[in-house]
């Protein structure tokens, strides 16, 4: 397959207006004992011998069109209604790049602006911008919006350990070079800990709601304290759970972000996603990333542009706060539909399907001899199992009877060897639910 | 032509998506965690599609016309690689299952390392990077952790030429450095004696985009890699132009250490109207135990030629960390396999081959209606003065716009800053002789325009759902949110 059009007749037509005999011609400047490298690839192939290969290669693959999954941890399994692949697909959307010129662009424009109106209206905050790349790297920005708030003069950070570990470590990544202290996540310590560590070197103090154990921690006063230290609010957030529970910006959050993959995108192993970044007004300023507003044209149309574009890297350069450019444009369109055909009814109804569903095979599992869940406090449809056995055992087992079982806490978690956290959708049907249970119950006497 | 906000569609009570009943007893909810309200919209399914469909015509892409977006490489993005990325063995794989089930992917994004780095010439890739920005930010880390581990951390400074990318700059910065400008000389080249007089052992290392932004490939660019690294510096290369070198010249071969790819640049994985994108960085020797990671490596090689190895997920030893959940976007990698492996070696060569042929093409043919302020052989771009010395009045923006009215989408305009009314035009490969030509016979139409009826351009486009913006009122009246938000007690 080639996408080059040329013919040898138009090859020779153009080289003659350069004015050179042959394409090599024009690669002197490539130093020569450099140039025209032999590359060590395989040989081209046709479309139809590629899909075979890649065919091949996705069924070498146990995945969830195949098998029940209860595995949750950062990315989830949910209903996509199929309108929402059908509009990504459409050439004018994804042929597109980022909407420089607003004319030819309000199709992107103004998608964006519904979709940081939805984001607003989930989080309950005042505005959001047009994205991040992920959950992870959200947090990672909205730490960097504390400390220009706090101008710097605060190089404190404290992370609640509840937060997915993968995001603690991005935040450590991206602050490694600009001395932050991080503070907060090495042990086991709760919210009243993490409060104890406020003070006046704090610039903020991140928890997840619900935290990465599924749990929905108490969180009345926590906003007053924090801001009586001085310090920002952040709140991690699955915005699934917000179908549900009490949006944060309720709660006194002051930044909140979250993984956006819940709505409407696939698994993918792992990317691409959908970082979302909500804050409250007085900090849109500070805020990293593109960002569109309303405005009108010359006739007073209404009509979408990116603004506060001083902000970003291409024109402050050395001084922006952030080097990001592109973001996750298609993935907020893929939220901004799957938001709009859910709508108010329907992302609630879907939350409380996970909900009850996932309560139901807490109390089946909690049942069986050898196991528990710890049911004691508020969780919206991730819980944490204790086990009789390894937990990498036990998905052996299960994975044999065509179920993905939980996440293992053990490596990331020490003090949770043989836990294993349990994630149940709206896509997990009784009958799943159920032979799960049977097979933990087998699990446990392998 | 504008269209309602999906909002102003709503209806109360109006339902899209339906979802099965509930099939297990029912638990009570904690209504005290509850929330009163969600203020999403209540639209039908076929609302929704009609207010997309419509809001996706009033887009220029790829798919429906010329869009020489300069740096931004906007091919051809093959239909074949949307469907592979969507194949239920890819799309339906959790992030975080076993690793014996889950050995396909592990083994697609194995050969894409090794791929990318024969490509580049470099010793070992880490597709985690989320963007080329990501990439750029995780190279400069290596640089940094480098010299650290050394004890050497006397070294603070990065030298970015005037041409660089914005987002190199600010990578510097965001990894804790101080970003040194070097000029550029007539030829639009590095400034050679500044960069001589600049290297000392405060200088961490050189960010350089190769071909430049101007176009260019780099005239003395091994002399300036042996001046960065005769003070000690290490040598990163954006590789956010790629689409020129490929096959042409390996960049780990000219003595880079770190370079990044933009997937969606040069191996064709879509733009998506901004994102996502995806930024593999490739290494050689010194720098290969700091790749960020997860990388994927051979955990147990094949038992025999018909069996495969086991592969697994690894940190490298002295990594800077994880860039992002889980491991780059996958997504991408697909579909860079895909566009990789339907080419093979000449077919790359091929892509850039044209890439340069195309946009030396069309620097000639324009040459004599706009000034080109480097008129020499061109890599896959070149940038032309977007004005007239005899008409006043008439920039670069209008020109832009005036462009938009016959179906083509403006160039980069503005960028690079050293060139005054920048246009900066790539054509890329997948554009035929009969595209570029109509180009050509625009741009001059509109130069003409530009000396008999200036208004046309200064007023143009005229053929948009809307025209000109306000982009004044947009950032002093800010409206980001069509909602209003409850005023919250705390």
């Amino acid at each position: 397959m080639s996408y080059i059009p040329h013919t040898d007749v138009e090859r020779q037509q153009m080289l003659a207006a350069i004015g050179v005999t042959t394409i090599e011609d024009l690669f002197e400047a490539v130093p020569s004992a450099h140039r025209f490298p032999r590359l060590d690839l395989p040989a081209p192939l046709s479309e139809m011998e590629v899909a075979a290969e890649l065919q091949a290669l996705a069924e070498a693959n146990e995945h969830a069109g195949d098998f029940a999954i209860f595995r949750g941890a950062g990315a989830y399994h949910h209903f996509i209604p199929a309108a929402v692949n059908h509009i990504l697909l459409r050439g004018e959307f994804y042929t597109a790049y980022t909407p420089y010129q607003p004319e030819v662009s309000q199709g992107t424009l103004q998608a964006t602006f519904e979709y940081q109106s939805m984001i607003c209206a989930l989080t309950g905050m005042d505005a959001a911008n047009a994205s991040h790349y992920d959950g992870a790297t959200s947090l990672a920005e909205a730490v960097t919006v504390a400390l220009e708030v706090t101008r710097r003069k605060r190089d404190k950070i404290i992370l609640s350990p509840a937060i997915h570990p993968h995001y603690r470590a991005v935040v450590r990544t991206y602050h490694q070079g600009t001395g932050v202290r991080i503070v907060g996540d090495a042990g086991r310590a709760d919210i009243s800990d993490l409060t104890d560590m406020l003070d006046e070197h704090t610039a903020m103090l991140a928890v997840a709601y619900p935290n990465f154990f599924g749990r929905i921690d108490d969180l009345k006063g926590l906003a007053q304290k924090v801001h009586a230290a001085g310090a920002l609010l952040v709140m991690v957030v699955n915005p699934m759970a917000l179908g549900l529970f009490k949006p944060p910006g309720q709660l006194g959050a002051d930044i909140v972000v979250g993984e956006g993959q819940p709505l409407g995108i696939p698994l993918s192993f792992g990317g691409p996603y959908l970082g979302f970044f909500a804050v409250r007004e007085e900090y849109v300023r500070k805020i990293a990333g593109r960002i569109v507003g309303e405005t009108v044209d010359q006739d007073g149309k209404r009509a979408f542009v990116m603004t506060l574009r001083p902000r970003e890297q291409d024109i402050r350069r050395e001084k922006a706060t952030s080097n990001i450019c592109t973001n996750q444009g298609l993935m907020a369109l893929a939220a901004a539909v799957y938001l709009s055909l859910m709508g108010k009814h329907g992302l609630r109804q879907a939350a409380e399907l996970c909900y009850h569903k996932a309560h139901y095979a807490a109390q089946q599992i909690d049942a069986l001899p050898g196991y528990q869940v710890d049911q004691s406090k508020p969780f919206f449809h991730e819980f944490v199992v204790k086990c009789p056995r390894p937990v990498d055992a036990i998905n052996r087992h299960l994975i044999e009877n065509g179920i993905i079982g939980g996440f293992d806490l053990g490596a990331d978690y020490p003090h949770l060897q043989n836990h294993m956290l349990v994630c149940v959708t709206e896509m997990n049907t009784r009958a799943e639910i159920d032979a799960l249970v049977q097979g933990l119950k087998e699990a446990a006497n392998d | 032509m504008t269209e309602p906000l999906i909002y102003e569609l709503s209806a109360a009570g109006r339902r899209g998506a339906l979802l099965p009943a509930i099939d297990v007893p029912e638990t009570a909810l904690p209504a005290e965690l509850l929330r009163d309200d969600l203020d999403l919209p209540e639209v039908s399914e076929m609302q929704v599609i009609r207010h997309f469909v419509k809001l996706s015509q009033m887009n220029h892409a790829i798919d429906k016309g010329f869009y020489p977006l300069g740096s931004c490489t906007m091919k051809y993005n093959p239909k074949f690689n949307e469907d592979m990325a969507r194949l239920p063995g890819f799309a339906l794989l959790h992030p975080l299952q076993d690793q014996d089930s889950v050995q396909g992917a592990l083994a697609l994004m194995y050969t894409l390392q090794t791929w990318l780095a024969e490509i580049s010439g470099f010793k070992a890739v880490s597709l985690a990077p989320a963007a080329g920005a990501q990439g750029e930010f995780s190279g400069i880390l290596m640089i940094r952790k480098y010299h650290q581990e050394r004890g050497d951390t006397k070294r603070t400074k990065i030298l970015v030429p005037n041409s660089a990318h914005g987002t190199n700059p600010a990578t510097v910065t965001m990894a804790g450095f101080q970003a040194v400008e070097l000029p550029s000389d007539a030829n639009g080249d590095v400034d050679l004696a500044a960069l001589r007089a600049a290297c000392d052992d405060t200088v961490a290392g050189m960010m350089i985009t190769v071909p430049s932004t101007l176009g260019l490939f780099e005239g003395h660019i091994l002399d300036v890699i042996r001046a960065v690294h005769d003070c000690g510096g290490l040598m990163y290369m954006d590789g956010a132009n790629m689409n020129a070198l490929m096959g042409i010249v390996k960049p780990g071969e000219l003595g880079f250490d770190v370079m990044h790819y933009n997937l969606h640049k040069t191996f064709s994985t879509p733009h998506g109207g901004g994102g996502p994108g995806s930024g593999p960085v490739a290494v050689g020797d010194k720098l290969k135990p700091y790749l960020p990671g997860p990388v994927v490596e051979i955990v147990e090689p094949a038992s025999d030629e018909d069996d495969a190895p086991l592969y697994g997920l690894r940190m490298p030893e002295k990594s800077i960390g994880r860039m992002k959940a889980f491991y780059g976007n996958f997504g991408m990698h697909v579909r860079a396999y895909a566009y990789i492996r339907i080419h093979g070696a000449d077919g790359l060569y091929n892509v850039s081959r044209h890439a340069v042929l195309n946009a030396n093409y069309l620097r000639v043919k324009l040459r004599d209606t706009y000034r080109v302020p480097y008129d020499r052989i061109c890599a896959h771009e070149f940038v032309v003065e977007g004005h007239f010395p005899d008409v006043e009045n008439v920039h670069a923006l209008d020109i832009s716009k005036r462009l938009i009215d016959f179906g083509v989408h403006p160039p980069t305009n503005y960028f690079p800053l050293i060139v005054p009314e920048a246009l900066m035009i790539e054509p890329t490969e997948t554009e035929d002789k009969a595209t570029l030509d109509n180009f050509v016979e625009v741009m001059k139409t509109i130069a003409a325009e530009a000396r008999e009826h200036p208004d046309r351009l200064r007023s143009a486009p005229h053929t948009t759902p809307v025209s000109r913006l306000d982009e004044v009122r947009a950032a002093k009246q800010l409206v980001l949110c069509c909602r209003p938000i409850p005023e919250w007690a705390e």
